[in-house]
């Protein structure tokens, strides 16, 4: 039996009947065209699937669609909505070569956006922790990890007190 | 590739969850955060035609503190809220370790603690700390409610205590007393993603500066989490020293009973666990000592 959700993904409300053995990856790619969002071990391992579910990253592989009746998502297509102008998290992964093949990148970015929606200014030690869910086969990581210090500096949060970190 | 299908219930009371689990027979499964259940269906390890979801019950997710009696995890608190939670941080930071310590960040954010346990893999991150702290699991089913010590929950790989149609709703840990102190340490070949190798969780209680009582738990070295009754005997009425702590990491290598497989061979799993246990007791000791 299908069962009938709604969900926004990127801003957009949908109204689907879906039904419950189909995962949110498949939902995103085969129903909605946002193949953004890749399928890479489909076991929760290596991230490229990743999307936003309500302010937190999540695995879409693991995710069965149903469950995301009434739900906030976001894929890498909502990052740079306009299709234009890139986020700023974008613009770093390209100006500090951190694509080769391109297909972990997605996850990547989404993973970065998460961290530095909870913590703004990440030691390079969170950056490496943030992304123990992506994985990379080609740039060893170390470009990854370059390209998210350096959004966070142009992300720049509006001066606050410092937060105590542990 | 065909994945079995499946129906999905996503009750909003227990009892409902209860009442389906009964009705339908063979191949239902339970699903609290899915990480690992829709894994297994997906290398064909089961071929579910019932899911029942727990995501849907209120409260279950609740995370509660109670300075007299203690805490209580439901069973769709994320392992992410767990991990992160200041009082957990603070009064259980072997819980909150351990929480942390499973998975990555996207499965932290999706799994939970007591899905965690009810697994029941031998390596599962959240059960050597919990045991070693003693911790008791509720449980309701057709027959009405049960506490069960979780030291009585695991009967071997993949497999525990619970009856047809039971559901685990929460883990509690009582508060611990001035003078004790608990720790977890793993290992893993690959870093985050990959299960642990070996593991360990240490809980022990002073009286002055000698050691009163211990439990002393490993993981991923038997077919269930073991006690290491033997260990935790070296240490009663000592004061703990580096010597003594290495005496009984080398008690719990004999005592466990490691396996070979992908993620580590028997003889580096037992010296291991020499390693970790020897470890963690010293920081279990100093932390007890501290915590007037």
């Amino acid at each position: 039996m299908k069962h009938e959700i709604t969900l926004k993904v990127n801003g957009d409300a949908y109204s689907l009947a879906i039904d419950p053995w189909r995962t949110l990856n498949e939902v995103l790619r085969e129903d909605l065209n946002l193949t953004g969002t890749k399928l890479g071990c489909g076991s929760g391992d290596c991230g490229a699937c990743t999307v936003i579910v309500d302010g937190r990253s999540i695995s879409s592989c693991l995710t069965l669609a149903v469950e995301m009746d009434r739900k906030e998502i976001m894929t890498i297509e909502g990052l740079a909505p306009s299709g234009e102008k890139l986020h700023p998290i974008q613009e770093s992964f390209v100006e500090k070569g951190a694509i080769q093949c391109g297909f972990c990148t997605p996850g990547m970015e989404l993973s970065a956006y998460n961290l530095l929606s909870h913590n703004p200014r990440p030691s390079e030690i969170e950056i490496r922790e943030s992304l123990s869910g992506n994985l990379c086969r080609c740039t060893g990581y170390t470009k990854i990890v370059e390209a998210i210090a350096d959004s966070a500096d142009k992300m720049k949060p509006k001066p606050q007190r410092r937060k105590r970190r542990k | 590739m065909t994945f079995s299908r499946f129906e999905l219930f996503s009750p909003e009371r227990l009892d409902e969850a209860v009442a389906l689990l009964k009705e339908k027979e063979g191949n239902t499964f339970i699903m609290a955060g899915g990480t690992d259940l829709l894994i297994k269906r997906r290398h064909q390890i089961i071929h579910p035609q019932t899911i029942v979801s727990l995501k849907n019950i209120s409260g279950l997710n609740r995370i509660s503190f109670n300075r007299k009696k203690g805490l209580t995890i439901g069973a769709t608190a994320l392992l992410g809220d767990v991990a992160r939670h200041r009082t957990i941080l603070k009064i259980y930071p072997a819980v909150a370790k351990a929480a942390g310590n499973t998975a990555n960040v996207q499965i932290r954010n999706m799994g939970t603690v007591v899905g965690n346990l009810c697994n029941a893999s031998p390596a599962a991150d959240n059960a050597p700390t919990l045991l070693a702290m003693n911790a008791e699991l509720s449980i309701i089913g057709p027959q009405g409610s049960r506490v069960l010590p979780l030291e009585d929950f695991f009967t071997g790989p993949g497999s525990t205590a619970l009856q047809p149609a039971e559901i685990v709703t929460s883990v509690f840990v009582a508060t611990p007393p001035s003078g004790s102190g608990a720790t977890y340490l793993h290992l893993s070949a690959r870093g985050r993603i990959d299960c642990s190798a070996a593991s360990t969780g240490v809980s022990l209680m002073l009286k002055g500066s000698r050691v009163d009582n211990a439990r002393i738990f490993i993981g991923a070295c038997g077919p269930t989490p073991l006690r290491m009754p033997k260990t935790e005997k070296k240490l009663i009425s000592r004061k703990v020293t580096k010597a003594i702590a290495e005496q009984a990491g080398l008690q719990a290598s004999k005592e466990s009973k490691p396996i070979s497989d992908v993620r580590a061979n028997e003889d580096y799993r037992s010296k291991m666990v020499a390693v970790l246990v020897k470890r963690a007791i010293l920081e279990a000791y100093q932390l007890a000592r501290t915590n007037k």
